[in-house]
């Protein structure tokens, strides 16, 4: 039978068993929409902004395991994506874009709404083309969906001319897809494994390393048996965080220039540095020549790329991270690292994150995630970029109930409200919270519209300290508290330059509780710790509407520990002396 | 740092001449030459690709070049026997009736050819290796200066059969 291309877009659809598109339409994707209208079994969900879309897309995609699917229109349309797909792009997350484009007599002759997006995406992508013949169709975006979903997943970029949605052609859509110059390699060299247990036969002060991998491959089971089998502490990335449950007991903690203590310093320290699915970038290395000194390295990774690429490995094994520790717990033997144990469990008690913070009112960063943690046992909580994420990477306790979804690589704010729209569409039964701060929440604030007309009872903290607070912490830290352009709550008749907040300062715009309760969400504004608990119990119970609560934070709160610029890992800024003292009582 | 050369079998596609330079420029590898053709499958292209690059940014090019979608092969040069060619074409004007003698020389010892002509001008055509060619025109430049113009076509290689040396 003869179909349109919009009609076999649908089929597609449905045959890769892709329930919810997020998607905006245009003049150029106007067939495509038109053929979507009331199919069934397929949630079309129209957010605010193309990038809200995206930003959705993946938060359903990160949580959900399965393929986060875009369409939009030309032009604008496709560019508002481009942030969103380096987003998930860099953090290895499995997206399919569709655009629409021009018919392709007109590429090239500078349409209206015409841009090369594929050009455009090419370096931000796994793979982007444009569909230019109307048989090809069904075998690209069969191609598509196996690209992005495969190896190390990623976005592709499927670009729609007009010409092409309305052709008729062929109905058929492959079942499977034979790509010559894309073979991934996920089995696991049985001879490398050894290689690895026998030095770890040698070592006395091992660490686990997981990173965002663990958790891709969905291996968290597995390893937190190996982890248990072998004995070795497990440190992870900010991307890897959740790889074990955080409360395990030989969970230390997060590594990198926010890392706590004992696990920077058990990085510092290993003799044989067990690396799973991670990166090496900067942010968890410090200076470089001084990471893991003294350790033979041993690095998994799906990505050969990835291997001796910022830190030279020793032995290396290219593989799925789940594939390699199912084999690694097969054929380990186990070990006694006790006194190691002892060593790092004291290095966590002696000083542990988040106590030193000390608002006037109580409402710390520390206070809200540690009630986020006590509150929710089955959640997915996304958050944003700057100091509400590395709180929270620093502070939310993770489970097999609870994911934390963050943009690790880019580091794109605006990107945790819409992910948890995503999430919250994905898993409709968990509770889904942001975690943002009040600068980011207003990159993506229109999305409020969306989770109003889904019902999408999200819960949306805002850490509100009028500040760009992780720009205005290096400020204050490393350039002479020169609050250049990092006050939210300036106005024309502030003076030029100013780095001292008071209570004076002029009110913050907007105000989040209106603005929210305009959007017909509900909203809290919360100034004492006491109510802080109340305000989540009471989002927690509302099942149709979004809640907004606004915590008031100290305005010059920062996140500690931090290695300074350039600094090795051992190197890290504690906090002054007065903190010190206060270390020994935790006040939550 | 080292001169070193790949040969690369990709995807004969819209776009992946773009994808394979762009990777080039976006991660900051020397690129000194590249050279693309249909091969005799027309859905396969070879690329001949001249780089300078530290034996570490170099296995790293290779990774990133075969984690593309659209390569089916990564060859590295450096440690095979190849046959490897570039084509050179160089006009020299203004030629007197001595600087043509001197041309007929060069072009006799560089195995060069005389393509074309006209009463004050030479067309040179000169296969040999880049190396080969570059020796030539220094030569020529001294000889010439501001008086030639030249177009070189970046290298192809393709692996010996029984030559042990490239």
């Amino acid at each position: 039978m003869q179909i349109t291309g919009a009609e076999l877009f649908v089929k597609a659809l449905l045959a890769e068993k892709v329930d919810t598109l997020f998607a905006y339409p245009g003049g150029q994707a106007i067939d495509l929409f038109n053929a979507l209208y009331g199919v069934e079994g397929l949630d079309v969900i129209l957010p605010r902004h193309e990038q809200g879309l995206v930003h959705a897309a993946d938060g359903y995609a990160r949580s959900t395991g399965k393929v986060g699917v875009c369409l939009v229109t030309s032009g604008p349309g496709a560019t508002n994506l481009v942030t969103g797909i380096a987003t998930a792009n860099y953090d290895s997350v499995p997206l399919v874009c569709f655009t629409g484009q021009v018919p392709t007599h007109l590429i090239g002759n500078d349409a209206f709404q015409e841009v090369d997006i594929v050009g455009i995406t090419r370096s931000i992508s796994k793979y982007a083309v444009t569909v230019r013949r109307r048989e090809d169709l069904g075998a690209v975006i069969k191609k598509a969906f196996y690209i992005a979903r495969s190896g190390k997943p990623g976005v592709v970029v499927v670009d729609l001319p007009k010409d092409i949605q309305q052709a008729l052609g062929s109905d058929g859509y492959p079942q499977s897809i034979e790509i010559r110059s894309y073979k991934p390699n996920i089995s696991v060299h049985i001879g490398q494994i050894k290689k690895s247990l026998d030095c770890l036969k040698r070592a006395k002060h091992p660490v686990f390393l997981l990173g965002g991998g663990v958790n891709i491959s969905r291996a968290n089971e597995v390893m937190a048996a190996l982890a248990e089998k072998t004995g070795i502490p497990v440190v992870t990335t900010i991307m890897g965080k959740g790889a074990i449950p955080t409360s395990h007991p030989l969970y230390v903690g997060n590594l990198g220039i926010h890392g706590s203590y004992a696990a920077n310093t058990a990085i510092s320290e290993c003799d044989v540095l067990f690396s799973i699915g991670v990166r090496f970038n900067d942010r968890i290395t410090g200076k470089v020549s001084e990471f893991a000194k003294s350790a033979t390295i041993i690095h998994v990774d799906i990505d050969p790329a990835s291997i001796s690429r910022n830190i030279e490995v020793d032995i290396p094994i290219v593989a799925d991270a789940k594939n390699a520790i199912t084999a690694l717990l097969e054929k380990s033997p186990e070990f006694d690292f006790h006194e190691w144990r002892i060593q790092i469990d004291e290095w966590k008690k002696q000083k542990p994150l988040g106590t030193k913070q000390t608002g006037e009112s109580g409402v710390t960063p520390f206070a809200v995630i540690q009630k986020i943690n006590e509150i929710f046992s089955d959640a997915v909580i996304t958050t944003d970029v700057g100091q509400n994420q590395l709180w929270a990477t620093q502070f939310l306790e993770l489970t097999d109930q609870k994911q934390m979804l963050t943009s690790g690589g880019l580091g794109t704010m605006g990107y945790g409200f819409p992910a948890a729209l995503g999430a919250k569409l994905g898993n409709p039964d968990k509770d889904v919270i942001t975690i943002c701060g009040d600068g980011g929440i207003q990159m993506n604030i229109q999305e409020m519209a969306t989770a109003i007309v889904y019902e999408l009872p999200v819960i949306i903290c805002i850490l509100n300290n009028g500040y760009l607070g992780n720009v205005r912490q290096w400020q204050e830290m490393f350039f002479d508290k020169r609050y250049s352009s990092t006050c939210l709550r300036y106005r024309r008749s502030c003076a030029a330059t100013c780095n001292t907040p008071s209570a004076c300062c002029p009110e913050y715009t907007p105000d989040f509780i209106r603005l929210a309760e305009s959007y017909g969400a509900k909203a809290i504004r919360v100034q004492k710790r006491d109510e802080i608990e109340a305000a989540l119990l009471s989002a927690k119970n509302r099942k149709k509407i979004p809640t907004v609560i606004e915590f008031i934070i100290e305005r010059e709160e920062n996140v500690l520990p931090i290695v300074p610029p350039g600094n090795p890992l051992s190197d890290m800024i504690m906090g002054g002396e007065e903190d010190e003292e206060k270390m020994d009582q935790p006040f939550c | 740092m080292k001169k070193r050369w790949i040969s690369l079998f990709v995807e004969n596609d819209i776009g992946v001449l773009a994808r394979i330079s762009g990777l080039f420029s976006g991660k900051s590898y020397n690129l000194n030459s590249l050279t693309v053709g249909t091969t005799e499958d027309t859905t396969i292209s070879r690329m001949t690709i001249s780089l300078t690059s530290d034996d570490k940014t170099f296995e790293q090019i290779k990774k990133q070049l075969n984690r593309s979608v659209e390569v089916i092969k990564v060859v590295d040069f450096m440690d095979t026997a190849i046959h490897m060619k570039e084509l050179m074409f160089v006009k020299i004007h203004g030629c007197s009736e001595h600087d043509m003698m001197k041309l007929s020389y060069m072009k006799e010892i560089f195995q060069a050819k005389m393509i074309d002509y006209a009463p004050s001008m030479a067309l040179l055509e000169s296969v040999q290796t880049e190396a080969g060619n570059n020796d030539l025109l220094k030569l020529l430049e001294s000889d010439f200066s501001g008086r030639i113009e030249v177009v070189r076509g970046g290298s192809v290689a393709i692996e010996a059969i029984s030559f042990s040396e490239r």
